[in-house]
This record gives structure tokens, C-alpha cells and sequence, in this order.
């Protein structure tokens, strides 16, 4: 499903040529749960990025269903992300100034669902993450792992075929991080393609493989 | 939902930036629309008592001096009458108050005076080539209309001093200036025999201190067929929009009649033109700051904006949103302040006109719905073009870069 060949990425940090990640190739098929792990600065989020085409690398090919990621314009990649990539953040990117109900019809809104179409879906998938009772509420009117899950509704809800997860349990505590793993195992079971960025080593033992990065360069997998 | 949801919600998300920004742009609007607005009653106003003062255009014969006309108006040379059908019959504007004249010498009982054929107003209706576009129809800003179909009660004849236009004038009757009435012991009602023809005075008019003192008025086509001089005119005396005449009336009169000369009065005119310029000029001068005051607050405004909605920015990008929605967003955010702050603006700057303008500047001031549309336009110009950098940066942001940023 998901291919990055030979892929390099290098920043020019302050005069300084950095590699972010070296010359990765990888397949990542249909229904996997993949874990990424590595200490800070390895280049986990880097690949996830290039991962959901919104960083392009320095060299090498993103292939996703066999189409490269980075040979389409950047507004065909936003397109694409909103059809078929579901991105979850550790710190929740919820907006803040609208409620639970409406940061869930965000990206219905993107989409060009309508109304009566949005609503339903998103109030049916705040119900399934827990927050039935909780549509009318503003972020700040949440608990963190309350936000997490409505960041879970909102990702959910363009069914997407990947999931991307940036450290998605990287603020929350250890029964709240339990809630968040269980929910993605339970889309994995969806056959949906979980990849998770992770520092915890609990959540890291519920996926199907782990790969170790170590300054830009796979070590592990 | 919809994105215009998403924009209605962030406005009032931030309360405090948002109403310093729209108060700018707010406050600017209403200062120049109430300036406006003051300025067109009061333009008005200055053109209604500048008219007051008399013609400011004058076609004479190529041959005549101003000075020679001022003296006793009468030339040697004349010039056809069918002048003023092609000034009626032109797309000329801000012709007003058209007076065609023929003078000549005339003894009364012994005594020189000077004998005037005018052409009342009834003449100009009576001949429809004469109702012509532009007579006796001002654009704005020119004081006020002498409209020929006007249904205001007549002018009384001495009305003839000041406008120089009478509205109606039998073939056998007269007015008389002041020294002849006295001079020769005349009344209104009275009878007096001029060229061989007996006239009744019916008007005394009111002692000026000019020519015009010694002179009796005769229909001009009375006059015309006593002397036998035929269908001619000794001067055309026109009071001309003063604006027209800066935009160059004189000239245009000049290419229609070319064997004739035509002359300003230029005090009168520059007196006119001096006001109207200072005003324009004032308003200009509030236009440019309303400009870059309200441009720059906003447009600071927006930038913050940005800044401060990075993250959420990435995020929509992370979400699907492509760079045109992200551009739609902020500009329909400038659209929603712009249209508040011109619709505001007009009504606080109307209210202050009406208000105020009476007390500033001494003249009645009523509101203008033109200016509704003007307001508007222009605040939402500003918002719209202060606010496109801003949201163009918005839409170019780089979603790696915010997204990982703590």
C-alpha cells in the first residue's frame, strides 16, 4: 500500500547540512500496524511527514496504491490526504473556538459534505469514541484525553485507508494512552494501515512490527 | 457548517484585535464620508450664493472688449441669435441661466438711456431645440437647479438684477432701472413710449449702482423688429457651473462658437473653483489617510493573525485543505470586516453629518445613500487588499515546518 524507495531527507540547518533520514526504503502493506521508535531527533516524525505527503524528501520516491506522492502538485497531495490519510497529533490540533461536533465536521467540510450529512457522521463518531455527551463542548472545555479522542473522531471521519499517528498518546496518562492504543488497534482490525510514532514502549508492544530509527537511518525492524 | 462558520467563529475568537482593527477602519470610514457629505451640502451652498452674484460666462462679439460691455454692454458689431440654439441644442453641461441680449442707445423724453431686449424664461420652453440636454439642468454639486418645468411660484421681476433671468415678458411690456424710473417719474402700472411705442412698466427694479440702473428691459424680439436689426444679440450672458468650467466649458464654447468671444468673469469663477478644489482637496487628503491608517491596521492585524493561527493552519493542511481555501479563508475574514466597517463607517459619518455639519458649517446637512455604496466599496477595497499578503503567506505556510513546532 505504502512504499518509500531510497528516500533521503536533508535540512539546511544554520549553514549545516543535516540528514533527517537516510536513504530508507520501505513497504508498508494493507491492514499493518506499524511502531516507529528512536530517541529524539531520529527522524520518526520526518518519516511521517514524508509518509502523508507534507514533507517532500531530498531524494527517493512516496509511493501510495502505486502513485508518487511527490510527483503530484501540492494541491492534489492536500486532495489526496483528505481521502485517504487520517493524521493524529500528540498535541491534539483540536480548533480551539469550535466545539467537539463542529471540529469533527472540519474535514467533512473540506470535503464539500453537506450540512445534514456532516452532522450525522460526525455526531455518530463522537458517540463511538465515548463523547456522545460531550458534542456541544469547546476544547478547553474537555480533559486531554477527551481532546485525544475527538482528534480520533476528526480523523476518522473521511474513513481514511492510513492512519498516522505522531506520538498520539505522548500527553495523555497511562489509562487515557490504554483508551487511545485499544481505539487504534480496533481500526487496525478495520484493516486499516495504523503507523505510530511512539516513545512509550507499551504502546510500541501493541503493533504488528516496530521499526528503530537512529539518526535518520533504519536499525531495527 | 460551513468555512464561512469556521470565519464567523474565529472573529470573535480574538476580541480585543479585532476590535482595534475594525475601529480603525471604522473610524476612517466615518470621517470621510461625514467630510463628504458635509462637503457636497456645503459645495452646494457656496455655488447657490456664488450664483447669486451673477453670470460668469459672457459670449460677445469677436470685435468687443469686456471693458466696452461692462461700460454700456453695447457693441458695434452683433452677432445671430441662432447662437443660443446652438448652445441649447449641444450636449454642453453646467450651462445655466442663459441670457441673451441685444442693447441699444434709445432717447426717453429728451433724456440717453440704453435700451435692452432679454428673452424670458416661457421663450426657452416655448421652443423645444432650446430644452436641449444641459440647459438649465446642473449636475451636482452646482447649487441650485433653475429648472424651466419647475413648479415653484414665479420669480418676481427683479429677480431680473441678480439672475439675470426673467420668466415671463410681454411684447408690450417694460422694466425700468431705478435712475430711469426716477429720472423720467415712472410707476409700476404706468405707461412709458419707447422707439415710437408705448410700454407698460410693469416692475421698478431695485436700485443696483451698475448700468443696469439706467436701462429699461424689452422682450428682445421687440426690441429685435423696433430697431430692424433682424434676429441678432449684442452678448449672451451665461452663469456657468463653476465645475464644468475647470473642466473646461469655456474651451467647449469657444470650439461651438468660433466666430464669437467668450470670456469669464474670472473673479467670480476662481472664487467658485478656489472652494470646490479646497474641499476636494480636504477629502483627498482624508482619503490617503484613511488609506494607510486603516490599510496598515489591518493589514498588521491579519499578519498577527496568521501568525498566531500557524498551527491551526498545518493542521487544516494535514486535514486536506488545499492553499486556495486557506486563502479564501482569511479574505473572506477581510470581506466580513471590511463590510462592517463600511456600512458602520456610513452610518456613524452620516450621523455625524447631519449632526455636526449644521453647527460647523452652518448649512443643513442631509444623509447621502450614494455614499453607502461608496463606503462600502472603499472599506472593503482596503480590507480586501491590505489582507491578501497576509492570507497569500497564510496559504504558502509550510505545514512541516508549524506542525512540529512546540
Amino acid at each position: 500500500m505504502l512504499r518509500i524507495e531510497a528516500v533521503t531527507k536533508n535540512y539546511n540547518s544554520r549553514g549545516r547540512l543535516v540528514t533527517a533520514l537516510r536513504n530508507t526504503t520501505l513497504d508498508i502493506s494493507k491492514g499493518d500496524f506499524l511502531c516507529v521508535v528512536g530517541p529524539s531527533g531520529s527522524g520518526k516524525s520526518t518519516l511521517l511527514l514524508i509518509l502523508g505527503g507534507m514533507l517532500s524528501p531530498t531524494a527517493g520516491r512516496v509511493l501510495l496504491d502505486g502513485q508518487s506522492l511527490y510527483s503530484l502538485s501540492s494541491d492534489k497531495r492536500a486532495s489526496l490526504r483528505r481521502e485517504k490519510i487520517g493524521f493524529l497529533f500528540q498535541t491534539f490540533n483540536l480548533i480551539p473556538y469550535l466545539s467537539a461536533l463542529e471540529n469533527v465536521q472540519v474535514p467533512l467540510i473540506l470535503a464539500g459534505a453537506n450540512g445534514h450529512c456532516q452532522k450525522e457522521r460526525a455526531a455518530a463518531l463522537l458517540e463511538r469514541v465515548g463523547l456522545g455527551d460531550r458534542l456541544d463542548h469547546k476544547p478547553s472545555e474537555l480533559s486531554v484525553g477527551q481532546q485525544q479522542r475527538v482528534a480520533l473522531a476528526r480523523m476518522l471521519v473521511n474513513n481514511p485507508a492510513v492512519i498516522l499517528a505522531d506520538e498520539p498518546t505522548g500527553n495523555l496518562d497511562p489509562d487515557t494512552s490504554e483508551q487511545i492504543i485499544a481505539l487504534l488497534e480496533e481500526l487496525n482490525r478495520e484493516n486499516r494501515t495504523v503507523i505510530m510514532v511512539t516513545h512509550d514502549p507499551r504502546a510500541a508492544g501493541k503493533a504488528k512490527r516496530t521499526l528503530r530509527l537512529d539518526a535518520g537511518a533504519v536499525t531495527a525492524s | 457548517m460551513h468555512l464561512r462558520t469556521i470565519v464567523w467563529r474565529e472573529l470573535f475568537e480574538r476580541k480585543n484585535q479585532l476590535a482595534t482593527s475594525f475601529l480603525a477602519i471604522l473610524v476612517g470610514i466615518a470621517a470621510i464620508v461625514s467630510i463628504k457629505n458635509v462637503t457636497f451640502y456645503s459645495e452646494k451652498a457656496v455655488a447657490k450664493e456664488l450664483d447669486a452674484l451673477g453670470a460668469n460666462i459672457l459670449i460677445l462679439p469677436k470685435s468687443a472688449s469686456l471693458q466696452g460691455y461692462y461700460s454700456a454692454d453695447m457693441q458695434e458689431e452683433e452677432f445671430p441669435e441662432e447662437y443660443v440654439t446652438r448652445l441649447s441644442s449641444s450636449d454642453l453641461q453646467g450651462l445655466d441661466n442663459l441670457s441673451p441680449k441685444l442693447s441699444v442707445p434709445a432717447e426717453i423724453e429728451g433724456r440717453q438711456f440704453t435700451l435692452t431686449g432679454i428673452l424670458p424664461k416661457s421663450e426657452f420652453q416655448a421652443k423645444a431645440a432650446w430644452q436641449g440636454a444641459g440647459i438649465f439642468s446642473r449636475p451636482e454639486g452646482c447649487g441650485e437647479v433653475v429648472g424651466l418645468t419647475s413648479q415653484s411660484p414665479q420669480p418676481a421681476p427683479e429677480t431680473l438684477v441678480r439672475r439675470r433671468v426673467i420668466d415671463t415678458l410681454g411684447s408690450a411690456q417694460a422694466l425700468v432701472g431705478a435712475e430711469v424710473a426716477t429720472v423720467l417719474d415712472l410707476k409700476e402700472g404706468g405707461t412709458v413710449t419707447l422707439l415710437g411705442r408705448p410700454f407698460e412698466v410693469i416692475a421698478v427694479l431695485p436700485q443696483t449702482g451698475t448700468v443696469d440702473d439706467s436701462r429699461v428691459f424689452v422682450h428682445l424680439h421687440t426690441l429685435q423688429e423696433l430697431t430692424g436689426k433682424g434676429s441678432v444679440l449684442s452678448a449672451i450672458e451665461i452663469v456657468g457651473c463653476c465645475n464644468q468650467i475647470s473642466k473646461g466649458l469655456v474651451q467647449k464654447i469657444n470650439r461651438l462658437l468660433p466666430d464669437a468671444k467668450v470670456v469669464t468673469i474670472t473673479q467670480v469663477v476662481d472664487t467658485q473653483i478656489k472652494t470646490n478644489r479646497m474641499m476636494s482637496r480636504l477629502s483627498l487628503v482624508f482619503l490617503g489617510i484613511i488609506i494607510l491608517v486603516g490599510g496598515a491596521s489591518i493589514a498588521n492585524y491579519m499578519y498577527a493573525n496568521v501568525f498566531e493561527r500557524r498551527r491551526e493552519i498545518g493542521t487544516l493542511m494535514a486535514l486536506g485543505a488545499n492553499t486556495s481555501l486557506i486563502l479564501r479563508m482569511f479574505l473572506l475574514k477581510a470581506f466580513l470586516l471590511g463590510l462592517a466597517g463600511g456600512v458602520g463607517g456610513y452610518v456613524l459619518g452620516t450621523v455625524l453629518a447631519v449632526s455636526l455639519g449644521p453647527r460647523l458649517a452652518g448649512i443643513p446637512v442631509l444623509p447621502m445613500w450614494s455614499l453607502l455604496a461608496w463606503a462600502t466599496g472603499l472599506s472593503l477595497a482596503i480590507a480586501l487588499v491590505a489582507s491578501y499578503f497576509p492570507a497569500r503567506r497564510a496559504a504558502h505556510l509550510d505545514p512541516s515546518v508549524v506542525l512540529q513546532e512546540v
